[in-house]
């Protein structure tokens, strides 16, 4: 919001809870309104763009006969020679009790010194399709200014993580695959889905009435796994603006880990501006719905201010 | 007295404003203990329906070099990368609800069976060695077993000359070969039936999808597990053991004379011309079964 906003804000509590409202709905309007639908947009469009374009690489094959990449995120090749194979999947494997072939394991390591490098939970952002699913989720949730619901509690994803692993060692199989709507939805895309449409539909209405942002901020074990690997990551968002944040909270409502922000922009138990959580997904849509340019990708070595 | 009502009431606001402040240690323990009892729920719940459901139905054939369906679920990452490079457009990734494990590739014989590439490319698709790469001939693949299944339709069990099952099969002559029986109905005619053998059938499944009844074939690929006996480890073959000894383990039998079979080799029952029991001269015997015949006619 405008600093015009602000004395109402502080002066009437019921103005200031329907300001709020606004404000948690439509995040970013002042955004739009300062630097123009495309500037605020920016880092949205080019996370959809990478989204469907690996999706895109993976359906030419099938749909058009242009075999660039084949298979799926759970292990692929690209162009006969690239393996790519999904970490999660090899410690899964590793727990039921099974060595892969060197293809995998090479596939695997590439991707694992990719988001060590990029940080894991870039993967969430930019990567994932499902992503796709529980954005429009937060999206519905806040136009409809849905509340309340049950969050659970921030660990589960971890506590599901070691779960998902000592169910794999005591049953010998890849267990989660079962269920794990990542692996199935992408899959469905590209093989056919059968009933695991009602899987993905279940985590939009998840998220959608049961828990905002519950399935990837709080539940996934995927994300978990991947979000232990970004404990390095070079590329980082800094609130290197942060002086002339005003207090209006559409970074807080669009983020998929909100409380990832606080410490860098209010300099909470830290003095620098850089968000260096490693559940930070990177996907930068705090710097789309800014109108005072608070935020900006960087180094995790760039703690200067401006 | 009234004052005291409101410091016992302050008294108890100030304990109330404090309860959620209780001991860090044991939040800790509380929030700890419902965050993994929620996910510990889950987890088995997938647990139990993944152990329920990784019986794979009788239908869905692995791809050539699979390990045994408790390894193989350990090691399948479900990448599909076997169902590209088939380049019959035999395998196919399991969805949710087929009853087999989600995303696991398997075929459908009836549908399209497997064809034996020479240089087998769905095993070297695979990554993770799901498909073992120590299977270089495809002749060695144990996908399955054909079972002549239902001898009440099978063409060539009624007599007739169909023999389709055997003409497609790859290992013809080895995996399927047709036995010459006495067709007991017609009492003049043959029966060649199909036989599989299972030290040659690869289970790739020709068979099945050629059979020429209409929906369901009389001829099945089934899994080995479902389809074999155990041997009988115990029990000792005579003839196995004096080819090997060159004589009997028990020594020779005494052989009694067979009445009416007289200077005919031992075992060897078949009628001769006019040695059977002669029917009345001018009227046919009337068709009687009884005693121990049941009547059933292969």
């Amino acid at each position: 919001m405008s600093e015009t906003c602000d004395p109402v804000l502080h002066a009437d509590p019921a103005a200031r809870g329907r300001a709020l409202r606004t404000v948690v709905s439509r995040p970013g309007a002042d955004a739009v309104k300062e630097k123009g639908w495309l500037r605020a947009h920016k880092w949205l469009l080019a996370r959809r763009l990478s989204q469907l374009g690996i999706l895109a690489l993976f359906l030419a094959g099938p749909w058009f006969g242009l075999w660039i990449v084949k298979g799926n995120l759970s292990s692929s090749l690209t162009l006969g020679v690239l393996p790519l194979t999904d970490v999660f999947l090899i410690a899964q494997s590793f727990a039921a009790g099974h060595l892969p072939y060197k293809e995998a394991l090479i596939g695997g390591g590439i991707v694992l010194a990719f988001y060590l490098l990029v940080g894991g939970r870039v993967f969430c952002s930019w990567v994932c399709p499902v992503n796709m699913v529980t954005d429009a989720a937060a999206w519905l949730r806040r136009r409809l200014g849905l509340k309340g619901g049950k969050v659970p509690h921030a660990h589960t994803r971890y506590w599901l993580l070691g779960f998902v692993l000592a169910a794999a060692a005591i049953s010998g199989t890849l267990a989660w695959e079962w269920v794990n709507p990542v692996s199935m939805f992408h899959r469905g895309l590209i093989f056919g889905f059968g009933l695991a449409w009602g899987i993905v539909l279940g985590i939009f209405l998840y998220d959608l009435f049961i828990a905002g942002r519950g399935w990837c901020g709080h539940v996934c074990p995927m994300g978990a796994a991947y979000g232990l690997l970004g404990y390095g990551a070079l590329p980082r968002v800094s609130a290197r603006g942060r002086s002339r944040c005003d207090d209006c909270m559409d970074c807080f409502a669009v983020c998929p880990e909100p409380q990832v922000i606080r410490p860098a922009l209010k300099a909470v138990g830290q003095d620098h501006p850089l968000i260096l959580d490693r559940n930070c997904t990177t996907c930068g849509r705090c710097i789309d719905v800014c109108s005072k340019d608070v935020f900006r990708i960087t180094t995790r070595f760039d703690r200067s201010e401006s | 007295m009234l004052t005291n009502a409101i410091a016992d009431m302050s008294d108890k606001q100030t304990q109330h404003a404090e309860e959620p402040r209780t001991p860090p240690r044991r939040r800790f323990l509380r929030e700890a203990a419902g965050v993994a009892g929620g996910a510990g729920l889950l987890a088995l719940g997938v647990g139990l329906y993944a152990r329920q459901a990784s019986a794979l139905p009788a239908s869905a054939l692995r791809p050539p070099g699979a390990l045994a369906e408790e390894d193989f679920l350990a090691a399948c990452v479900r990448c599909g990368l076997c169902v590209r490079d088939c380049p019959y457009d035999t395998l196919e990734l399991a969805e949710l609800g087929d009853g087999i494990a989600t995303g696991t590739p398997y075929f459908n014989a009836r549908r399209i069976p497997c064809e034996m590439c020479e240089d087998i490319p769905c095993v070297v698709a695979c990554p993770t060695g799901a498909l073992d790469r120590g299977l270089t001939d495809i002749g060695n693949a144990r996908m399955g077993l054909a079972v002549l299944i239902d001898q009440e339709t099978c063409l060539n069990y009624l007599g007739l000359r169909c023999d389709v099952c055997y003409r497609v099969c790859p290992v013809i002559d080895k995996a399927i070969t047709l036995e010459l029986f006495h067709n007991p109905r017609s009492d003049r005619h043959a029966m060649f039936l199909p036989t599989v053998h299972s030290d040659h059938c690869t289970g790739c499944g020709k068979c099945e999808q050629a059979c020429v009844l209409p929906g369901e074939a009389a001829i099945k690929v089934l899994p080995i597990a479902l389809a074999k006996g155990s041997t009988a480890e115990h029990y000792r073959k005579g003839w196995e053991e004096r080819a090997a000894h060159g004589r009997s383990l028990i020594g020779d039998q005494v052989e009694l004379p067979v009445r009416g079979m007289e200077g005919q080799a031992y075992g060897d029952t078949r009628l001769r011309q006019g040695s059977a029991p002669q029917p009345g001269a001018d009227e046919p015997a009337p068709y009687a079964p009884g005693g121990l015949d049941s009547g059933w006619k292969p």
